[in-house]
Parts: structure tokens; sequence; C-alpha cells
């Protein structure tokens, strides 16, 4: 935490404009970190993961092609009013205002989602948040990089799909959603019910009441029911029990496929032995065998820099989605940098074109020591999403183990339901789309 | 000798019906109107504006509901979140299905579905008292957002069951800015802090207080129990109702129905208990306590440990702060900070002299 600068706090309680202090260009970055509270252990992840990256690449490059990086903490404790206060507080923050905005919390997303615009901030949210925000069109600026719940969900079936041994072989077979009962979780019923269709399978919601700590009833309608596979849309507390449940009930834990939120160490090992073998999504995989995970623990770790105070959750799931977090901002930067220069810090307005115009490709994530870390990733006017891709992962009692290359979702059933959803958006609240020929 | 009243002779009825019958007392709202409306749109910038007075101001109004209903009708509620979510889909579903529905007009019918929510849920408390009522209000903070989130039709079938604030125009301008949503924000809520001002004085807040002391002795002498239970209710489930409209269209703009949780209800009822129980003034100061003080303690924090202790601890000592700082000021004043405001009334009243 030494490297934190608290820019303008003191100013800001003053209710003063200030600007920060004129030094070597420094590139501002506002970081909304929940570490208290039922979702700490989360937050303290992503977050840290984050945070040592940055540390990571100011320490070796001394910044994204010598621009240093700069951030700065504000505590939201998850609560959508003290995450528009943060992002308030923090939009004026260094020599250009907060240049990206990332709450990793849904609530706040939609908390922000109309000042976005009028500050000119880009509102980044990997994996959660609004959906039909992909569509760039609508919304110039909100980017649900790499994969959307609907995105995910259908990847997910295309899984279940290939262990049944085809997508053909899913006629007649049924599977049961088991979900969390709020916006959250209802939100994959409308593509799944889609899917069910298209292929024929049987689709049964189970909706779980929040938090999720007592599942009885529901696994014995499991059982009842029969199903091939279970999916488990989970949340916090309910994950564990889910498996636990599922355990007691004796339904076999390979054929639950989790969502990523229902994917990270933190749900399995309160369930203990019964989460063997239990599968889960995610658009980044655990581990430390990546050479930007060791860069990191050579730069920052071994200096005694590091954010995190469990060294043992380097590596973790949430951590190495904080470190993609890192990864892909800072690669919005560089791509800002191609077009508006290096050496000087760059506006929101400057890092939004970063992110439309993002290229990660294979090799570029070769030279970032994160081949198979996440996946390749290529935005645009029309998509903010990016990439769609999720690997799946497997508990083996210990720790995540891949078991498949990254699965590509089926755009061509979500993208005309993003679309579809986005222009209704539109229509409410009176925007004109981008035409994104004229974009540049 | 400051709050002096003697000397101020009352001669006609009307003056002494007053809302505020001490002079002072009047210079003081004036004042204080006056500050908000005038001077504060001068010197605060735009971050006072939309991440702290605004949300104050919302705070303060649903305080304030929550007040009446429990400080001066004594029916204890934790289902404050769930009216305001009403008020706030109410709202926003007349805006969408009439065309053309003025803010205003939507704001209050959004108000008055809440309240109709409201009453149904006030039933039980014909039957049960105290915190067995709690529980049964209780009952409406999960009901109310389950619904919400079940039923697609109160979220226009967004797939997310979230809603957005349509823009808010009145008489062809557009609120939009900062400045603009604060004083709507303002003017709505002081049309509200005067009107239960002045409720609370009268026939309707003194038969409240009576039934909140012993309602056994209310009925002896002739107040209607039902009629006054649910008219509290009512009225308390309307302001929350409007505050949790103005929560969703010049606050956050866009709102789920789980942002309308349990915890939100708690800290409604947190507010009135730190702020005084029973206290028009004390719904501000404790609105003002809850939202504030954290962004305080978080600033400086920063400010100053910032730099030396990790993030993790940092965080976790401003709760810890924070609910040392609620239990200080409960031992030393069990009233309620308003109550801190009426000594210092009594001492200025007496100084230099007092008995």
């Amino acid at each position: 935490m030494q490297f934190k600068k608290s820019l303008m706090l003191g100013a800001a309680v003053a209710g003063l404009a200030v600007t920060g202090y004129a030094a070597a260009a420094e590139q501002y970055i506002g970081l909304p970190t929940y570490r208290v509270g039922a979702y700490a252990a989360g937050g303290t992840g992503l977050f840290g993961g984050w945070i040592d990256y940055m540390t990571m690449v100011n320490e070796r490059d001394g910044g994204v092609n010598g621009l240093k990086l700069v951030w700065e903490e504000c505590e939201t404790e998850y609560n959508n009013a003290r995450g528009v206060e943060c992002y308030e507080r923090m939009k004026k923050g260094g020599t250009t205002g907060n240049t990206v905005f990332q709450p990793l919390s849904t609530g706040i997303t939609y908390s922000v989602l109309d000042r976005v615009a009028n500050d000119k901030i880009p509102l980044v949210t990997m994996g959660y948040g609004r959906t039909d925000a992909a569509d760039g069109r609508v919304f110039p600026w909100v980017f649900p990089l790499i994969t959307t719940y609907w995105s995910q969900s259908t990847a997910k079936i295309k899984f279940i799909g290939m262990k049944e041994g085809g997508m053909d072989k899913l006629k007649g077979k049924k599977i049961v959603n088991i979900y969390h009962d709020s916006a959250y979780g209802k939100e994959t019923i409308p593509v799944l019910d889609a899917q069910a269709k298209q292929y024929g399978f049987e689709v049964i919601h189970i909706a779980v009441a929040h938090p999720g700590n007592e599942q009885q009833s529901q696994w014995l309608r499991v059982r009842q029911e029969k199903p091939d596979w279970v999916i488990l849309r989970g949340w916090g507390v309910m994950n564990p029990t889910a498996i636990r449940t599922a355990a007691r009930t004796g339904f076999p834990r390979d054929k639950i496929v989790g969502v990523w939120w229902s994917g990270s160490e933190e749900d399995v090992i309160p369930a203990g032995d019964g989460a063997k073998g239990y599968i889960a999504a995610g658009f980044n995989v655990a581990g430390t065998d990546f050479p930007v995970i060791k860069e990191i623990q050579k730069y920052v770790y071994a200096k005694n820099m590091g954010n995190m105070e469990d060294k043992s959750r380097v590596g973790s799931v949430l951590y190495n989605r904080g470190v993609v977090h890192g990864i892909v901002t800072l690669e919005a930067i560089r791509t800002a940098q191609t077009k508006f220069g290096t050496g000087k810090a760059l506006t929101g307005e400057q890092v939004r074109w970063g992110f439309e115009n993002l290229n990660i490709t294979d090799e570029r994530l070769k030279e970032l020591g994160a081949s198979g870390f996440l996946p390749p990733l290529a935005t645009s006017c029309m998509n903010h999403e990016g990439s769609g891709k999720v690997k799946f992962q497997q508990w083996d009692g210990a720790k995540w183990k891949v078991i498949t290359d990254w699965i590509d979702s089926d755009q061509a059933l979500v993208r005309p339901m993003i679309e579809e959803s986005a222009a209704k958006y539109a229509a409410e609240k009176g925007i004109t789309p981008r035409d994104c020929s004229k974009e540049m | 000798m400051f709050y002096r009243e003697a000397g101020q002779f009352k001669a006609s009825y009307r003056e002494d019906q007053q809302i505020f019958p001490i002079r002072q007392d009047r210079i003081g709202i004036v004042a204080a109107i006056v500050f908000f409306f005038l001077v504060v749109p001068l010197i605060a910038n735009q971050y006072w504006l939309q991440a702290i007075l605004t949300p104050v101001l919302i705070f303060s109004l649903a305080a304030l509901g929550l007040n009446i209903l429990t400080g001066y009708a004594g029916q204890l509620s934790l289902g404050s979140a769930a009216f305001m979510a009403v008020g706030a889909f109410g709202t926003y579903n007349f805006m969408l299905r009439m065309d053309g529905i003025p803010f205003l007009v939507a704001l209050v019918l959004g108000g008055l579905c809440a309240a109709v929510v409201g009453i149904l849920f006030g039933l039980p408390s014909l039957r049960i008292k105290g915190f067995y009522l709690a529980v049964a209000t209780l009952a409406a903070q999960f009901f109310i957002v389950w619904v919400l989130v079940k039923f697609g039709w109160f979220s226009n079938h967004s797939t997310s069951g979230v809603i957005t604030a349509q823009h808010v125009e009145i008489l062809g301008y557009t609120f939009d800015s900062p400045l603009s949503k604060y004083l709507l924000t303002l003017a709505v809520v002081v049309v509200f802090a005067l009107l239960a001002k002045n409720m609370v004085r009268s026939a309707t807040g003194r038969k409240w207080m009576a039934v909140r002391d012993m309602d056994v002795a209310a009925e002896v002498i002739g107040i209607r129990l039902m009629g006054t239970k649910l008219q509290a209710f009512a009225i308390s489930s309307f302001y929350c109702g409007v505050a949790g409209a103005l929560y969703a269209y010049m606050y956050l703009g866009t709102v789920e129905p789980e942002g309308f949780n349990l915890d939100l209800s708690f800290k409604i009822l947190f507010m009135i208990i730190i702020g005084g129980v029973g206290s028009i003034l004390g719904s501000f100061i404790g609105a003002a306590f809850i939202v504030l003080l954290p962004v305080f303690l978080n600033v400086a924090m920063h400010t100053s440990l910032g730099e030396f202790i990790p993030a993790n601890i940092a965080a976790n000592l401003e709760l810890i702060i924070f609910g040392g700082m609620i239990v200080f000021f409960l031992i030393v004043e069990p009233h309620g900070l308003a109550r801190l405001w009426q000594i210092a009334k009594e001492k200025l009243r007496i100084w230099p002299f007092p008995h």
C-alpha cells in the first residue's frame, strides 16, 4: 500500500475542486473496493489481484509505455449509495479525472449507468452487469467485457452437449436450473428456454430464496425429477450449501455446472469433500503456473509490496480474475496510446476508445504471459463484449483443474436478444443508437 | 437570553396555532430554507450536490416517514425499504404507461400506491403489537421485493429486472443537472417536512401519540384505534414511497428491487433511533449522521492513516469506529441527537443565569 497516492481527498471534504499535483504523467484509476461486509472475500481477492498487477507493471516497466499508474481506493461496502458516492468522489481524481470505473457489483453498475455518459468515464463490467450493454450502439460508455451471463449460459449448454457427445444428443435430456431468486438469478431463464426449444431438451427452473442456506426441498425435487444435469446459478452462501445438499441427496457432483460466481475456492472449500468433481465455468482460470502470476510474485511479493494479506490466495480464481481486470484495463490504455500518443495521461474519453478497439490476440496474450489465462478479446463499436468464451474447471478436492479449452458461446442466439433488449432500453430512454459505420 | 420567547404575545387564535409559535424558530426555519435553496447552490460543487446532499435529503424523507409510524404512532416497522420500492416502481409504471403524465403527479400516485400497500401490511397492527408487529412488517419487506422480481410487468419485462428512470420534465424544463435535481428534491422534501410538522401538532398527531402512549386509554377517550393506526401506516408509507421514487429518479437513475433490501430498512430505522424517535428534526439529523459519517470516516482514513496501514484493516477500522460512535451517542443521549438540540435550546433560553 506504500504506493497508494491519496490524491485530493482532503480537498474533496472541503468541497473544493483541486487539480492533482503536476508531476510526470500519471494515469489515475479509481478503485471502488469492498473489503468489509458479506462480500469482502470477493472484494479483497479481486481488487488485490488487480492492484498487484498494476504494481507489477509499475515496478517492472515503469508503467504502461512509461505512463505510471496511480490509483485510489474507496470503500463501497457493496452498497449502491456508497458506490455512487465513491464514483462522484473519484470522478475528478488525478490530472484527467477518473478514467475507468469497474465496480465489481451489479447494483453499483446500475446506479452509475446514467452518470458515466455525462461524465465521459467508461464503465467496465467483466462478467456481470447489464447484459444488453454488449450492444455498443446504445451503450457507448458501458463495456460488459469478455462474456455476459447470456453468452456464458449458452456456453454451458454447449459444454453439456460436448459431454453428452454432440448437441443432437441433448434431445430428450432433462436439465434443472437452480437459481438464486433475484434479478441476477433469473436473468438466464429466457436464454435457457430458447435453447431448450432449439435442442429439444427439457429445462426445469427451481428457485432458491436469498440467501439460500437451506435447500433441502429444492434438492429433493431434483431427486424426483432425476435430471441429467443441474445448472447452478448461485451466489454467496447458496453455492456451498447447494453442493453440500447435492452430496447429501446423492446427486453426482460432476453433473453440476456452476456459473462463475459459483466457481471460486470460497464456494467449494466450505462444502468439504462433497465438492469433489463439481464443475464451474470461468472466463479466467485458477493457478499460479502462468508467467504473469510468476512475475507478480517476483516483482511484487518478493519485495513485500503485495496487496494480499493471505499470500496463499494468490492464484485463486478470484485473485486471478482481478489480474484479468488489470490486464484488460492496461491493454485498453495501451490501445488508446496508439491513437492518442504516449507520455501523457489519457482522459476517460480516450480510454473509452481504447476499450472499444481492444484486440488482445493469442500472440499478445503470450507476450503478456497469460496464454490460456483469459480468452482472446476483440471489441468494436457494435460489440462491447468481445469474446464470450469460457473455460470449464473441475474441483478435485484441493484445486481447480481446467477440463476444457475455451468454449464459444452461441452468438447467433444471444446477439439478437441483446439487440432487442438494447433497442427497448433506447426507446424507453429516448436514445438514438450510434451509427457504427461512422465511428473511427 | 438568546432563545427567550418572553414578550411574544399571541393575540389571536391564528397566531397561537401557527406551525412555529416562537419567533426564533420561524426565523431559523426561514433562514435554513433560504440557505439551502439559495446559498448552497452557489457554494456547493457537483460532488456535494450529487453524492452528499441529495441522498441525505431523500433518506431524511424516508426517515420522516418511518418516524411518523414508529416515533409518533408507536408502531414498529421493518418494511420502510419495501415501501420505498413500491413508490419507485409505482412512479416508474405511471410514467411509463400513462403518456405525458407530469412527474409530480406520478410521484404522488407512486406514493399513494405505497400508502395502499402500507395499509394492507398495517392491518396486522390491529391485533399485534411491538416486536411482533416488527416481524409482521418484515414480511412486507420480503414479500414486496419478491413480487417485484417475480412479476416482470412491474419492471416492464426487463430481463435484468431493473427499472431505468425516465427523463423528468416539469413545465418544459428537463431536470438532469445535479443542481436541478437537488433543488427539486429539496422542494419536495421541504413541503413534506412542513406538512409532517403540521400534522404531528394537530389532532391527527395527538391521536397518534395517544395510541403510542397507551392504546387502551386512547380508545377509552374515543380515539378509533383502527382508523388511527391505519392512517399512520398510510401516511408513513406514502412518505417512504415518495422517498423511494426520488431515490430512483433524482439520485440513482436505475434501480433494482434488491437495492431495497432489509439492510436499507434497518438503515432507516437506525436513522430515527440515532436522530431521535418522535422528532421531525431528528429524522434529518439521523439521516445526515448515517449517510455522512461513513463517508467522512473513509475520507479521513485515507488522508491520515491510509498510507501506512493495509486497506483491509483501514476498511474494517472505519466500520469499528462507526459502530463505536453509534454506541457512544446512544449512551450519551439515548433520546437521539435531536434531544441535544432541545437541551441546547433550554440552555440558550436561560443563559447566562441558570437556576
